[in-house]
């Protein structure tokens, strides 16, 4: 339920105190958005805002898949079309929406907020960053006229060096684009958030989001230049006539997979950590708890960082890996599962014994923590080489990484925006509209991937239009679920428009929270702050400072929030 | 609520200076920024070198017949490289100490030096003989040096924008020398990645 209580006495003060209209109120005329606007909150609104319609596109090209696959034989798309869709249907979800939309876009409108900063350190890089992904995407949507880009989202040579070269090579320059954002966005986070921290605040301090978007950073800034490396080499393979990854010309196919994963495996701790950023927001907020081991969720953001870096093999078991690696390669891809365990851990135990509020955002958390858990099993399954050899490129993997991407990413990315609308906005969401959603999305998402394991450990392959007609069941539940899918992203559009113009005013701080972005008004004036707060106790201090007066409160900083 | 407020220096400063300045009261971080920056772009080298390495380590003749480098010049290229680091460097001691007219004379140096690294890679391209497509040596030789060749000619540019600013008086100072400090870490990362591509490719094909 949404309870805009009245917030207590001492917090009325800061927030009159914050509304001081001496200090010019100005906000952004709507034509601001479609600028070169250098603010952060407009480049975040214009991530979330764009990525949202990549989205829109990139799960139309979903359904269209699906329901050439309701059949078993090949009778809605024609072979091309179908790979194209393939490929950049996976494209287009992980670099033109979830990594965008959390990086750029939360990340860019939340990280000043909740550090207490006017801007990031380099408002005119963060704007370019997000210009540069719309030529990006613009290349993988023309790309369509010269047949779309067919070897799939990883382009493995030699097919990628085959088929639809110039389709290929505008896809290839938009990927170094997208990453060339990203790299940028990383130096401006981790710059940001090392130098920009309001002069109280202390890294014990910091909210759990910008731990998460630390960590992201760090991983980005490492792994990205290393696809741009494998892009740039594959694209000279196919306009320049060098033979990097082509056998005839004495070059090395694997070279190629190892360049691809070593950023590709990463990635998908790009797309998941600023999501459990998210996760670690807004469960102690909607919980009214203080999160569970702030410390135990900020260093295991590290720690999935660092051995992230060291499990890219996993993904290429059966490409002739020696033993010797398929050991080391398991073993630290299950080493992995430890510090996600931490913090679905932490998670549960902040849940534990709070007075819960089932809000949506709250609601899409608690879906995130089911399906992402489920798909974090089937992800140590896959993590073992013995196992995985047995079901690489079946539609078992598809069903594992959707449980991950989409019951992961994109719950965390909807609970976000549950969560911040009203900072947002100024307004608050309808709640009954976003339980609509939640229930569609909840039921769609496991109908349409569930039954992809069974498919899968049934050995149905991925990647094909036309299949056994054993298979035909499995794949018309998960046509149905995507269906329903479909519908629910209509919920989810209607209650955005509707709350802009309709929905009820939001107070400052609507949830009652505890991080800096809920001391300023809803949404926040141009540069944030009159005045910029200091920092007096944790984020996450629930449930025992408002009733002392002030004078009498202990120093609850270090007993409640981050326990030594 | 997050507690307490206080009438900072920093927000007096910023209202000040609000409206023409927005992000006047930013702390100056660019030089954070480059040096982030460019251990990614580190990176992207390393993504070349070992792809190089792997080669090197599969391919029994490497470099086929035909295709060895030519190492009189770019060793004399190497040290050209390597002294304007050093170069670069006085450079910056000058302006720290006030004195513009060191940092101009320091930076038309490293400049030219730069330019003859260049102009003696190109040397190098047009009389070894063989060009991108010959073999797989030669797409690694090409690519990792002309990928280097690139940023040691954005490097030079930097070098240039620097002088050209510095013509106009007060431009640069002993407090005010970012733009100075930038172009001369950019200098020294296009150096270090040379050194490491230099073992890499010229001197190894000796062993």
């Amino acid at each position: 339920m949404v309870q805009a209580t009245e917030a207590p006495t001492d917090a009325k003060l800061s927030l009159s105190a914050l509304t001081d209209y001496s200090f010019p109120q100005k906000q952004w005329k709507w034509y601001d958005y479609f600028t070169f606007n250098i603010d952060h909150k407009v480049i975040g609104i214009q991530y979330l805002v764009t990525t949202f319609i990549f989205y829109l596109v990139g799960g139309m090209m979903a359904v269209a898949m699906r329901t050439e696959l309701a059949t078993p034989d090949s009778d809605f798309l024609n072979p091309t079309l179908y790979n194209a869709f393939i490929t950049n249907h996976g494209t287009i979800m992980i670099f033109l929406w979830i990594v965008p939309a959390a990086i750029g876009g939360f990340g860019n409108y939340l990280v000043p907020l909740m550090i207490g900063a006017r801007d990031m350190a380099f408002p005119k890089l963060n704007a370019l960053a997000f210009w540069i992904t719309v030529p990006a995407a613009l290349l993988i949507f023309t790309s369509f006229l010269f047949g779309g880009a067919q070897a799939g989202w990883t382009s493995y040579p030699p097919l990628s060096l085959v088929t639809s070269n110039v389709a290929q090579s505008m896809w290839i320059v938009a990927l170094i684009l997208a990453g060339t954002s990203s790299i940028l966005g990383s130096v401006n986070f981790i710059v940001t958030i090392i130098n920009m921290r309001v002069p109280s605040m202390k890294w014990d301090q910091l909210p759990l989001f910008c731990w998460a978007m630390m960590a992201t950073s760090l991983l980005a800034l490492f792994a990205t230049p290393v696809l741009a490396a494998a892009m740039i080499l594959l694209l000279f393979d196919i306009n320049f006539g060098t033979s990097f990854f082509r056998p005839d010309g004495g070059g090395n196919v694997v070279v190629y997979q190892h360049l691809f994963w070593f950023y590709s495996h990463p990635a998908v701790y790009l797309m998941i950590l600023p999501i459990f950023g998210i996760m670690s927001e807004v469960i102690p907020v909607h919980a009214r708890k203080p999160i569970f081991g702030y410390k135990a969720i900020a260093y295991s953001s590290l720690a999935i960082c660092v051995v992230g870096l060291f499990v890219w093999v996993h993904h290429m078991f059966t490409s002739g890996t020696p033993p010797w690696m398929r050991i080391f390669f398991t073993v630290s891809t299950l080493i992995v599962a430890v510090p996600t365990g931490v913090k679905i851990f932490s998670w549960v135990a902040t849940l534990w014994g709070g007075k819960i509020r089932y809000t949506s955002a709250m609601l899409f958390a608690i879906s995130l923590l089911s399906m992402f858990v489920f798909g974090g099993i089937s992800g140590v399954t896959l993590g073992t080489a013995p196992f995985d050899i047995h079901v690489h490129d079946t539609y078992y993997v598809v069903g594992h990484f959707h449980y991950v991407l989409f019951g992961g990413s994109v719950s965390g990315l909807y609970a976000g925006i549950y969560h911040w609308f009203p900072k947002i906005t100024g307004r608050m969401m309808n709640e009954p509209l976003g339980r609509v959603h939640f229930l569609l999305n909840f039921i769609g998402g496991n109908l349409t991937f569930m039954p992809m394991h069974w498919l899968g450990g049934h050995g149905m392959p991925r990647r094909v239009a036309m299949y056994d007609p054993q298979f035909t069941h499995g794949n018309q539940l998960a046509t149905i679920g995507a269906y329903i899918l479909a519908v629910s992203v209509l919920p989810l559009i209607v209650n955005i428009l509707w709350s802009l113009v309709k929905g009820e005013k939001a107070s400052g701080n609507p949830w009652n929270a505890m991080t800096l972005e809920w001391t300023t008004s809803s949404p926040p004036p141009i540069e944030n702050w009159a005045v910029l707060p200091v920092i007096t106790r944790g984020p996450y201090a629930y449930g025992h400072v408002e009733e002392i007066p002030p004078a009498e409160r202990p120093d609850l900083s270090d007993a409640i929030a981050m326990p030594k | 609520m997050q507690g307490a407020l206080e009438n900072s220096q920093t927000a007096a400063a910023h209202e000040a200076g609000l409206g023409d300045a927005h992000h006047g009261e930013h702390p100056d971080l660019r030089v954070w920024g480059l040096i982030t920056f460019l251990s990614s772009e580190f990176l992207m080298f390393a993504g070349f070198f070992a792809v190089y390495l792997v080669f090197r380590s599969t391919i029994a003749e490497w470099p086929p017949e035909g295709t060895e480098v030519e190492l009189l010049l770019p060793a004399i290229n190497t040290v050209i490289l390597v002294a304007s680091s050093f170069v670069i460097h006085l450079g910056d001691e000058a302006i720290k100490k006030g004195d513009v007219a060191g940092l101009r004379k320091w930076y038309m140096v490293t400049a030219a030096m730069g330019a003859v690294f260049l102009a003696g890679q190109v040397y190098e391209y047009m009389n070894l003989g063989y060009g991108l497509r010959t073999n797989l040596f030669s797409n690694c030789f090409y690519l990792t040096t002309g990928f280097h060749g690139a940023h040691v000619f954005i490097g030079l540019l930097l070098i240039l924008g620097v002088l050209w600013r510095s013509r106009r008086p007060g431009h640069y100072s002993a407090e005010k020398h970012v733009g100075v400090e930038m172009a001369e870490i950019y200098w020294h990362f296009v150096d270090i990645v040379w050194i490491v591509l230099f073992i890499l490719i010229y001197v190894l094909t000796l062993f």
